[in-house]
């Protein structure tokens, strides 16, 4: 037990005082920010230099006054079909809207030319315009008066509450939840890669140096194999650590700033009733937003990130340090690498296709059980909330998962790290698996 | 108890290939114990059978007279064959952390470590890293992280391969120095000149047997095949057809005499006739040629 904490301490200060792990844990929660930010700014800078879109409008029938957005603006002016596609090609107009004299009930053949390939949002875009104004036609021609109908267009925005046992409710919010699924998953996934690959990278280090033999004329090899996995996962741990206490203080400090804007609001409202009324809309969003997080469990969901976390690691890590073993230089690791990536690769597009999608699916249930998908896939169920009885039932699993990935690995390990220079092969693999 | 070490019908099949084969052997106290063995004959599976790296399928080893149990390891020194250091960690600290992995306490680790590194002369060295040294001083470094716990048995495996002259003087004066306080150690060696220079006893292992065992003074005698070496002068034109000539250009000739059960005397009386007798000597074969001819011998088997 000592020399398995003599262990831990040397992989673990080993990695904490080289100075790459002090700028990677200073500048990625940096890093992350910075991009995003830079991105938004990009976008939002094209955005205001970008020059408006002029769409040339051909309408057969005369009856579309399609009002321009703040993006595109339509162009009508009688020419036909062939000159607007020459305007297009010449780049006098962005793109030009074909509609032929259409029937009402069955609107077809509308046709959108453009020199480049649209994107997604204006065809998008074109269509909603043109729908909701053959809706205006339609129901003008029905005998609505407009203005009616202006008077009848609606927001609508659905509270969803949750009734737990205990009788409480509690506002959720999908977006809310499918975000943090999505980042506590993400991280798992990140985690477990990351911190698998220092473990094969040590084990590897270990055996090509030569001191293997040393180590384990000292100490068992299942102490040194867990030695060092419980040693770079508390690397993990600390880096992790450092992250949230450094992102909630810039977190915090860049909310207070946006605090002190606030005011402005009030400044507006004065100046322009309309734009006032605009942004209460949006912080209501925002205040919603705000009910939904501080509804969360956190206490919970952190202890269960956490929990799975280290089970993901754990489970994995001892397959990671068996590969090191059996090789010996890294891109002989390669070969070995599929059973793990595989079933990572499965959880981590699970949760995307899946669980975040429907956490109560029973595909969603199986992924968050079966111990080498459960990490990742239960943390988007458990950011909308799991039954207890699956939380327990995973968990042992997970629990029961690391045990034998553990064991099974152990035996790899003793026997690979004292074997030099021979072609291993997954019927090598097992031969070790089962005489050891 | 005057054996620190027994082995007693010692197996390890790897598969149907045997490693090791119903081996038996004792390895006295306070002695340098020569293991000898081609290349592939079992000695690294022995060793790393002593050392608990891998299990025997059967048999049993006693360390003092007890059977072999991992609070043993503090016993034992091993230097083995294939070795190496961490790169990046720096000589004081990596020194510490063996000492520790062996079972030394904190406080003494650092003593040794700091008695170890004053005596070698490389204390200023603590700081740095094992990249950062010369080869050379890397395997000082090598052969502290073995004896820095004060073992009671040191297992030495090609212990002065990669080693350049100075730095195996220097090891293999620590080796004696090490005997004279006691401390018994296994050799495992190719270089025969060591092996006589050091050895008291030896055993050699071949295709995973034992076949030869015992003190090197005995073996020399048991390997004695009744031949002589006589050194004359003379006229030598018809010599008995029984005397071989080895050489013959220094004014005398040498031959290959074997007794054939004539003693010694009647040998010479005979090649008194032939000259001047300048030298008469029994021919006690070394270590290596009797090394060389038990291989061939056993590989014929």
């Amino acid at each position: 037990m000592n020399k398995i904490f003599l262990v831990i301490k040397r992989e673990y200060l080993a990695r904490v005082k080289k100075k790459s792990f002090l700028l990677a844990t200073l500048l990625t929660p940096l890093v992350f920010p910075t991009i995003l930010g830079l991105f938004l700014w990009i976008a939002m800078s094209e955005r205001e230099s970008e020059s408006l879109r002029i769409i040339e409008v051909i309408d057969e029938s005369n009856q579309f006054r399609l009002e321009s957005s703040g993006q595109y603006a339509f162009s009508f002016s009688d020419r036909d079909r062939e000159e607007a596609k020459e305007m297009v090609k010449s780049g006098e107009r962005y793109g030009a809207l074909y509609i032929p004299p259409i029937d009402l009930e069955k609107p077809l053949g509308i046709v959108y030319y453009s020199e480049k390939n649209p994107s997604m949002t204006l065809i998008g875009n074109l269509e909603t315009t043109l729908k909701r104004k053959i809706e205006e036609i339609r129901l003008y021609n029905s005998g609505i008066d407009p203005e009616v109908i202006a008077g009848l267009r609606t927001n609508v925005n659905i509270r969803a509450i949750t009734l737990d046992n205990a009788g409480e409710e509690k506002m959720t919010n999908a977006m809310v939840n499918y975000g943090l699924g999505f980042i506590t998953g993400i991280l798992i996934y990140m985690f477990i890669f990351i911190y698998g690959n220092q473990i094969m990278q040590g084990v590897i280090e270990e055996k090509s140096s030569r001191i293997i033999e040393i180590l384990v004329s000292s100490l068992r090899p299942f102490q040194l194999m867990t030695g060092k996995i419980i040693g770079i996962g508390a690397v993990g741990l600390t880096q992790f650590l450092i992250w949230i206490i450094l992102i909630s203080a810039i977190s915090s400090l860049v909310m207070g700033y946006f605090g002190m804007q606030m005011p402005q609001q009030q400044a507006l409202e004065l100046a322009n009733p309309e734009a006032g009324k605009m942004i209460e809309g949006s912080t209501g969003d925002m205040g919603q937003y705000m009910q939904v997080i501080q509804d969360i469990n956190f206490v919970k969901l952190v202890l269960t990130f956490i929990f799975y976390f280290i089970g993901g690691y754990l489970l994995y890590g001892a397959f990671f340090a068996a590969i090191g073993a059996a090789v010996d230089t890294p891109s002989d690791a390669q070969q070995f690498m599929f059973p793990v990536t595989i079933p990572l690769l499965v959880a981590y597009f699970g949760l995307f296709i899946f669980v975040l999608d429907d956490p109560n699916s029973n595909i969603s249930f199986w992924l968050s059980i079966i111990p080498f998908t459960s990490p990742i896939a239960m943390m988007g169920r458990a950011s909308y909330g799991v039954p207890f009885f699956d939380l327990a039932l995973s968990m042992g699993f997970l629990i029961i998962g690391f045990l034998f990935t553990t064991w099974l690995a152990g035996k790899i390990y003793r026997i690979g790290i004292l074997v030099h220079g021979t072609k291993v092969n997954y019927r090598t693999l097992w031969r070790w698996v089962k005489t050891a | 108890m005057s054996n620190i070490l027994e082995v007693q019908s010692l197996s390890k099949y790897y598969g149907d290939k045997a490693a090791l084969n119903d081996v038996s052997l004792d390895v006295p106290k306070g002695q340098v114990f020569g293991l000898l063995g081609p290349n592939g004959a079992g000695k690294t599976t022995l060793i790393r059978i002593i050392n608990q790296i891998i299990d025997a399928d059967s048999g049993t080893i006693l360390v003092n007279g007890e059977k072999l149990k991992p609070s043993h390891i503090k016993l034992i020194g091993y230097l083995p064959e294939e070795r190496g250091l961490y790169k990046k960690m720096k000589v004081g600290e990596q020194l510490l952390y063996f000492a520790q992995l062996k079972g030394l306490s904190y406080a003494d680790a650092k003593k040794k470590v700091r008695s170890w590194m004053d005596k070698m002369e490389i204390w200023e060295w603590r700081e740095k890293r094992i990249e950062d040294l010369s080869k050379g001083m890397a395997q000082k470094i090598q052969f502290i992280a073995t004896v820095i716990h004060q073992p009671n048995l040191l297992i030495l495996d090609e212990p002065f391969s990669g080693f350049d002259p100075v730095n195996a003087e220097l090891i293999k004066n620590e080796i004696l120095e090490l005997k004279d306080k006691g401390v018994s150690v296994i050799l495992s060696t190719h270089r025969m000149e060591s092996v006589e220079l050091l050895c008291d006893h030896i055993a050699m292992i071949n295709k995973s047997r034992k076949v030869l065992d015992g003190s090197i003074a005995d073996i020399r005698q048991q390997s004695k095949t009744n031949q002589y070496h006589l050194k004359l002068r003379g006229h030598l034109a018809d010599h008995p057809s029984n005397w071989q000539r080895v050489e013959g250009n220094f004014g005398y000739e040498k031959f290959l005499i074997q007794l054939n059960g004539h003693s010694t005397n009647q040998v010479l009386e005979e090649a008194i006739q032939f000259g001047d007798i300048l030298g008469f000597e029994e021919v006690i074969p070394s270590i290596g040629e009797i090394f060389i001819q038990r291989v061939k011998d056993t590989d014929h088997e």
